[in-house]
């Protein structure tokens, strides 16, 4: 009897248990559900030719390639301006600002931006970079308008991760001499590299799926030609799916679902990427 | 941590191959391309030729830019702003063509005027707006626009709810509604023709710029109606059953009509049948690329609309069409803005004769 009751589980203990449990299933199910449903529709019509065409009225003779190819480069760029800034930033930040009233506005204003909705940044690209500047709805006004979305969210992971480097160790470098650049080459950023390259991709892979600020600063919903340049017009992969979700014949719809699968596959590579990066700097730390 | 890794190594590959090969097993062979139709980007001709406007009438300008593409390789873009968000675009000099599922109105075309941005307007096609019911509603035989007007007219909000107030036979039933969202150039054309005030209805139904989500809450609802393009309907015609339009004007054909090609051709389907429009910049028609690409437009606009859903202009009126653009007549044919109950023939008819149609006021065509 005695023990008996010493095994039995609190009924509480089993509730929150359950409760956590659901939190894992239910969602884990409802992704798993929609890669399937998604995969299923879409696999067959995915080849090569899918991948090296163009788009078309003819839907079996639709492919992606300047979506593909514009997606790419709007992140590679959005990217080469993005991270230099950000992780720029987050080093003023962290290693050479005061710690002030003035951080502290900059602090609350980072954290509050990187919650603001995508569609607001496209709204803002669109004055400031396609008309005020006169961009145009060219890839480089697509580019900033991206970095301007990634950047609080690179500029916070990679404040985190400076924050992890030991201060006995910026002590010591200073204490030999060092000054503060070479402090903060040779000992912050090696040590923080691998956060601030995850927060990155992860960032970027976000960008990658972006397409609410794109359609307002003008991604093109068709288009003939590859780019060419920044100033180039271009197509992302979100917005040619957006465009053949919204056709009426049917066999643009197993279209849709086989751009998904592909802009799936780059967003897990992209992930898997950032991964692999963390993992082989950090055991080159330790 | 090694484990993870391996993991998102192989998931990686994974997905790069499912993309590579594909569920049909072929071989990843990019390299067999050849000259075939818009595989590579051959050397492209002259700048950037931009289309922008309306929604509706994107899967027509991306044919023609696919197509023209094939005879003359060349850097054309198209968007999708809508018919209102192209031509702030196009007066204001951005974009070369504007697509437009209504004709300009007389503020864009004041707008126009004060940039210097003089236009040639080019009929494309017509689309016919299907209003539609589930083929599981065994009562609707046919609306008449009065009918219809009393459904969707802004004093119906909240006092129109059962199909019994459309028609004391029907059953005493909740009625629900499927239209199409308000910034888009199908919903300015329908309350002009329906209610006869345009951008006036009630604000109590489902709205959606995406016409597949009508079409799903239609063949989902057995008390639905909805109103889209009859591209929309033709392609779900087994799910949805079309509502014949009674407009009461016996010259239009006496009783009900139903939209297809032949009636809307016949002019006897009115008044929700509609014809979409191009507008190209005469600046812009000094590029030798956009003069080509409009050519091909104006040339190909019957065969093209047709597979992509849309149902082409009569040879006569295409041809008059033509020689419009040929002549380099500018200016609209619809001073009012509107072309509700405007034939298009007679309107070109009248064109030709020095005059515009639509208010019938003879206001002289803006250059």
């Amino acid at each position: 009897m005695i023990a008996m009751r010493r095994r039995s589980v609190p009924v509480g203990e089993i509730v929150f248990r359950a409760l956590c449990l659901g939190a894992v299933v239910v969602p884990l199910v409802a992704l798993v559900a929609l890669l399937v449903a998604v995969i299923a529709e879409g696999v067959g019509r995915l080849d090569a030719d899918f991948v090296m065409r163009f788009p078309s009225r003819i839907a079996s003779a639709a492919g992606i390639l300047p979506a593909l190819a514009g997606s790419i480069a709007l992140v590679l760029l959005t990217m080469l301006i993005a991270v230099p800034v950000a992780v720029g930033s987050a080093l003023y930040l962290e290693e050479y600002g005061n710690r002030g009233r003035f951080a502290g506005v900059i602090e609350v204003n980072i954290t509050n931006l990187a919650g603001v909705p995508s569609v607001i940044y496209g709204l803002l690209g669109l004055e400031i970079f396609v008309r005020f500047l006169a961009l145009r709805q060219s890839l480089i006004a697509g580019a900033l308008t991206l970095s301007l979305l990634v950047m609080p969210v690179i500029i916070t992971a990679s404040r985190e991760s400076i924050r992890t480097v030991p201060n006995a160790l910026r002590e010591a470098a200073l204490g030999m001499g060092a000054t503060r650049w070479s402090m903060v080459r040779g000992v912050v950023l090696p040590m923080a590299a691998p956060g601030m390259i995850t927060g990155s991709i992860l960032a970027l892979s976000r960008a990658f799926g972006e397409s609410a600020p794109l359609i307002i600063v003008g991604a093109a919903t068709f288009i003939t030609f590859l780019p060419n340049g920044v100033m180039s017009s271009y197509s992302t992969l979100p917005i040619q799916i957006f465009n053949w979700v919204s056709r009426p014949h049917e066999a643009f719809q197993t279209n849709a679902a086989a751009g998904i699968v592909v802009l799936l596959a780059a967003v897990l590579c992209l992930n898997a990427v950032a991964v692999l990066v963390r993992h082989r700097l950090q055991r080159r730390r330790n | 941590m090694m484990k993870l890794v391996t993991q998102a190594v192989v998931g990686c590959l994974a997905s790069v191959l499912l993309v590579a090969c594909g569920g049909r097993g072929e071989p990843a062979a990019p390299a067999q391309q050849g000259s075939g139709s818009g595989a590579a980007t051959p050397a492209v001709l002259g700048a950037e030729i931009r289309m922008d406007g309306s929604s509706t009438l994107l899967p027509l300008s991306e044919a023609v830019a696919e197509e023209f593409q094939k005879q003359r390789p060349s850097r054309v873009t198209v968007r999708a702003s809508g018919t209102g968000g192209g031509f702030q675009k196009f007066c204001s000099g951005e974009i070369d063509i504007a697509g437009a599922s209504r004709p300009i109105r007389p503020a864009e075309l004041k707008a126009c005027a004060d940039k210097g941005v003089a236009f040639i307007e080019v009929a494309a096609a017509y689309d016919a707006l299907s209003v539609v019911v589930n083929p599981q509603n065994s009562w609707v035989d046919f609306l008449t626009v009065a009918e219809l007007k009393r459904m969707w007219e802004p004093d119906a909000q909240k006092r129109v709810t059962k199909w019994s107030q459309v028609r004391s036979s029907w059953p005493d039933e909740e009625i629900r509604l499927f239209g199409a969202g308000v910034d888009s150039g199908t919903y300015d054309y329908f309350t002009k023709a329906v209610v006869g005030t345009e951008h006036a209805s009630r604000g109590d139904y489902t709205s959606s710029e995406d016409d597949n989500v009508l079409v799903q809450g239609v063949t989902t609802d057995k008390l639905a109606l909805g109103f889209f393009g009859y591209s929309y309907f033709a392609e779900n015609a087994g799910k949805l059953r079309v509502v014949p339009i009674d407009d009461g004007i016996a010259e239009n054909g006496p009783g009900p009509v139903s939209p297809s090609a032949a009636t809307v051709l016949a002019g006897t389907y009115q008044p929700l049948a509609r014809p979409l429009f191009v507008y190209v910049s005469v600046a812009s028609l000094a590029r030798p690329e956009v003069k080509a690409l409009v050519g091909f437009y104006v040339a190909n606009a019957a065969r093209l609309s047709k597979e992509v859903g849309f149902i082409p202009l009569a040879a006569k009126t295409s041809a008059a069409v033509q020689a419009r653009f040929a002549g380099g007549k500018t200016g609209t044919l619809f001073a009012d803005g509107s072309a509700v109950g405007v034939k298009l023939d007679d309107a070109l008819r009248l064109a030709e004769a020095g005059q515009t149609a639509g208010s019938g006021s003879g206001a002289p065509s803006v250059k």
